[in-house]
């Protein structure tokens, strides 16, 4: 799926990355818990989460993560969209709830890792 | 090649500066993607841990033709039970971490499951010593 599709899709507004919009994604994972997020042997997803802050960027950084959905109307910052535009990344931003997003997702043909 | 990093425990806003070093670095190298990520990984796992955990830390990272080493130490409380906190799931970690999307007992079995090989040293009151090896394939 293109992250333009999923754009569409979450109503998002495009923070970060707008020249990637075309760039494919395979599969989503939805988690608040960046540990988790940690454990993927995955890389070509989207990473889709409520958990707002520079370590959300750091860990997408590590795990290869290469677009990322901020839910629930949340913002990212400065630092943060710095942060993940010197990576490469493209940075959605929802008005949807996380359990809203998924099932949005899930349903248009995104799959899951487990 | 050597390369040293300091971490103040508590700063999460630095946390992971270290391994977004090491990893342009390993890249320039040509590494295998997969073993970059592996590397870099267990390197925040345990950049993480000093952070959520220590007072203050040292990274010292050393590039060989076929492995790096990767040693964590860090001044700080220790860890009582390497066996316990080696088991998923088991965390002493501050509601604060929490709220930085850690602390839920991953990092350490994740830091296993990321390395070759993985020594824990750890002395109560002092602090702890994380050796990690990669080798390149």
């Amino acid at each position: 799926m293109k992250l333009r599709e999923i754009a569409a899709i979450l109503d998002a507004t495009i923070s970060c990355g707008a020249e990637r919009l075309d760039n494919e994604v395979e599969m989503g994972y939805s988690s608040d818990l960046m540990s988790d997020v940690l454990t993927l042997d995955t890389d070509n997803l989207v990473l889709i989460t409520g958990l707002v802050n520079l370590q959300a960027i750091r860990t997408a950084e590590m795990a290869d993560i290469r677009a990322v959905v901020f839910v629930r109307n949340k913002k990212a910052t400065e630092q943060m969209l710095e942060l993940a535009q010197e990576n490469g990344m493209c940075i959605l931003e929802s008005p949807y709830s996380l359990f809203k997003s998924s099932g949005l997702l899930f349903q248009a043909g995104l799959k899951p890792i487990y | 090649m050597k390369l040293t990093y300091n971490i103040q425990g508590g700063d999460f806003t630095h946390a992971g500066h270290p391994s977004s070093e090491v990893k342009k670095v390993l890249k320039q190298l040509g590494i295998e993607g997969k073993t970059i990520k592996n590397i870099v990984i267990a390197l925040y796992e345990a950049e993480v841990n000093v952070v959520a955990h220590a007072w203050k830390g040292v990274v010292d990272v050393e590039i060989d033709e076929n492995k790096i080493t990767v040693l964590v130490n860090d001044e700080g409380p220790g860890i009582p039970d390497i066996d316990l906190a080696m088991q998923a799931g088991y965390s002493t970690a501050s509601d604060k971490v929490r709220e930085m999307g850690f602390g839920a007992g991953m990092g350490l079995p994740n830091i296993k499951k990321n390395t070759d090989e993985l020594l824990i040293e750890t002395e109560i009151g002092k602090g702890t010593k994380v050796k990690m090896v990669n080798y390149f394939s």
